[in-house]
């Protein structure tokens, strides 16, 4: 942590400890911002001794970008007063790696991805937000398969459920809940394993494309999903007897983070943050996408407006999107998972050689050995790509962390013109100062906790 | 047929008796760019026999009514509010497009904040929910060049609309929403950021994911992506942006 300014002091030298050898352990250098110490802990006695000598007791704090506890590189720049904030700031930008501009130079089947990247914890949302906009581009909503929707939703769904428990995870270790941690990221495990059987990939799958799937369920998944579901079942209890009912946890987390509906309202905070304050929005059932106004599950709210009705929200979410993957196991029917369109459908038969995933040989053999038509369709899919008609659409998921949006433009071409994502973390991040002033500083990591922001979505 | 096509036959685009053809998507849209031949290939890799054909391209144009569903009724509304306050309506919205489903009204930039402030206070409108700006830049679109697009959100009514400004590359101003929706601080300095709209009236208007120091605005299509030129397997990959392109 810095105090007050960012920059590192030149010559400075992190000590091992207040007792430690070598040079004073926080050095104080003057700027025209006033005096700047650099603090690396355990040095914070003669920050506070020559802030005592000062005659204003105001500190401004810089808590990150490398904290352990602001989910990443988010930095957040306090004014506090003793142990009060009186005003917090965001500072992003740290992971910015300039996702949209780079899809403006590669075809749209590519733009999976870098989409996937984003929110690197909920890449199937970006992967489904971005594809259902250009779907609606190309016109095929309704041409895509049946199986591909139903696939989509049950790795959405498994998706929530690891992105949920990747926000209860780390938050409660913020609070140092250790054990939480060890529970959530045990079950995040069993998911990431779906994951990979299904994907091939832990992370940044790039398996939803425009059209449909990469390729089908690989055998075996049902089964290893039905097992996941009766373990999840029987783990899902453990947090209730660990975390709902603990008295240490709820008296950090009650009233902490306080944002009610007109808060949320007029930050455009969507999620559960916004469930929270008792309105039961959630883009599945008011403004459903693939399929989802079929589905049975119920969106659960409270009405605390707090740090604590958020972690009860994203319990009961899991348990519905349980309930959900189950629904989706009973429709998966056989047949298509890419369009019928082959002027569309990316010719992805892909199988494991030695290299890594790629073509299967065999399909490569077929195109090149006996059918022409495929050769040149292959080719030029491949290469080229396909054009998308000019215009525009939006198209927005419920990703568990709130709205995610994609704001796709076409000038008919085979790139994208330009792709916006309006992600909720980035969104919901504006909240930390109407959450956090008049506070404490350790209510502040709990209000960032609860906001569950991701900084690969935020920056993107 | 009229004769301005020279000799190597007719243009649709270029005839006037020819509204008629199937895909013409007429005048009335903005035209964005000018595609020349057959794939997009630049750089005379068009061997077809068609690397002279121009086209422009169009993004989709004016609606007429009646638009469908619901969107007469908002579009109904959001007009007699604004006669209510004394504004024309043809003078507040340029042009109401509807495409895929979506709904749009092109507002003239010098009254998007009366028409937000209407869209969100209207009992009948009630767009309670901004979910920020997004920018595009259509270089080709003369004077029209910056475009913001906003999506809003009405969960009263389960409805979702867009409001597209636009404003010259000459002139980047456009008047800030954030005091009607203050969801638009960041937003608008992520688009500021990027593109370079000045949006007058934002209370800080600053570079919110570029170095504050940064020169240029990185999202406009004249801004290189950079990049550099990498080895595979033997083979030099050039950067993505120097790769052949067929848009």
């Amino acid at each position: 942590m810095t105090a007050p300014h960012a920059h590192p002091s030149p010559g400075h030298h992190p000590s091992t400890g207040p007792s430690g050898p070598g040079p004073s352990s926080a050095s104080a250098r003057e700027t025209t911002e006033g005096t700047v110490y650099t603090v690396t802990g355990g040095d914070w006695d003669e920050v506070v001794a020559a802030a005592a000598k000062a005659d204003d007791e105001r500190i401004i704090v810089n808590m990150g970008p490398q904290h352990p506890s602001t989910h990443g590189v988010l930095r957040l720049i306090l004014e506090i007063d003793g142990e009060t904030v009186t005003e917090a700031r965001c500072g992003i930008g740290y992971l910015h790696t300039g996702i949209e501009k780079n899809l403006e130079f590669r075809n749209w089947t590519q733009g999976t991805t870098f989409v996937t990247r984003m929110d690197y914890l909920t890449p199937f949302y970006n992967e489904a937000a971005y594809c259902l906009g250009v779907e609606k581009l190309l016109g095929i909503e309704d041409q895509v398969p049946d199986r591909a929707s139903v696939i989509r939703v049950l790795l959405m769904e498994l998706n929530r459920l690891s992105s949920h428990l990747v926000a209860i995870a780390t938050g409660g270790m913020e609070l140092g809940a250790t054990t939480i941690m060890i529970y959530g990221f045990r079950d995040r495990e069993l998911i990431l394993d779906i994951f990979e059987l299904i994907t091939g990939l832990r992370m940044n799958h790039a398996y939803i494309r425009p059209g449909g799937l990469a390729q089908d369920l690989p055998p075996g998944t049902v089964d290893q999903i039905r097992a996941f579901l009766k373990t999840m079942r029987k783990n899902l209890v453990e947090y209730d007897k660990l975390a709902t009912g603990n008295p240490i946890f709820k008296a950090r987390l009650q009233d902490v983070g306080y944002l009610d509906l007109a808060g949320c309202m007029a930050l455009g905070v969507t999620g559960p943050i916004l469930r929270a304050t008792g309105l039961p929005h959630d883009l599945r059932k008011t403004d459903p996408y693939c399929g989802y106004e079929t589905y049975d599950f119920e969106v659960p709210t409270a009405d605390t407006c707090d740090a604590y009705g958020r972690f009860l929200i994203r319990l009961e979410e899991m348990r519905q999107s349980l309930r959900i993957v189950e629904q989706c196991l009973e429709r998966l029917e056989p047949g298509p998972v890419m369009v019928a369109d082959k002027k569309i459908a990316w010719p992805a038969q892909l199988a494991l050689g030695p290299d890594g995933l790629g073509n299967s040989l065999d399909h490569i053999k077929n195109i090149m050995g006996t059918s022409m038509e495929a050769l040149i369709h292959h080719f030029k899919l491949v290469t080229e790509g396909f054009r998308v008609p000019p215009g525009q659409a939006y198209v927005a998921v419920e990703s568990p962390k709130g709205e995610l949006g994609a704001h796709v433009v076409s000038d008919g071409g085979t790139r994208p013109y330009r792709v916006h994502f309006r992600d909720p973390s980035f969104t919901n991040l504006q909240a930390v100062a109407a959450m956090c002033e008049g506070g404490q500083v350790a209510d502040v990591i709990v209000a960032v906790a609860s906001i569950d922001p991701v900084m690969g979505g935020v920056d993107r | 047929m009229t004769d301005a096509n020279g000799s190597n036959g007719v243009n649709p685009d270029q005839d006037l008796n020819a509204e008629n053809l199937p895909g013409h998507r007429g005048d009335q849209g903005e035209p964005i760019r000018v595609q020349r031949g057959m794939f997009g290939a630049n750089n005379g890799g068009d061997t077809t026999g068609y690397g002279g054909l121009v086209r422009p391209v169009r993004l989709p144009g004016q609606a007429t009514r009646p638009y469908g569903g619901w969107f007469d009724e908002v579009a109904d509304e959001l007009e007699g509010a604004l006669e209510e306050q004394s504004l024309l309506p043809e003078n507040v919205i340029e042009k109401t497009v509807v495409d895929r489903g979506q709904l749009t009204f092109h507002i003239a930039r010098e009254h998007l904040p009366r028409v937000a402030r209407t869209l969100r206070d209207d009992p009948a409108l009630r767009f309670e929910l901004c979910t920020g700006v997004s920018g595009v830049h259509f270089p080709g679109d003369k004077g029209r060049e910056l475009h913001a697009v906003y999506h809003l959100r009405s969960i009263t009514h389960s409805r979702m609309i867009r409001l597209e400004v636009s404003a010259p590359d000459s002139d980047p101003h456009i008047p800030s929403i954030v005091d009607v929706y203050p969801t638009n601080d960041w937003h608008e300095r992520e688009t500021y950021d990027f593109f370079g709209l000045i949006f007058d009236g934002h209370p800080a208007l600053t570079r919110i994911m570029m170095p504050d120091d940064w020169q240029g605005f990185p999202q406009r299509k004249d801004y290189p992506l950079g990049g550099i030129p990498v080895e595979y397997k033997g083979a030099q990959i050039p950067a993505p942006d120097q790769r052949r392109s067929y848009s």
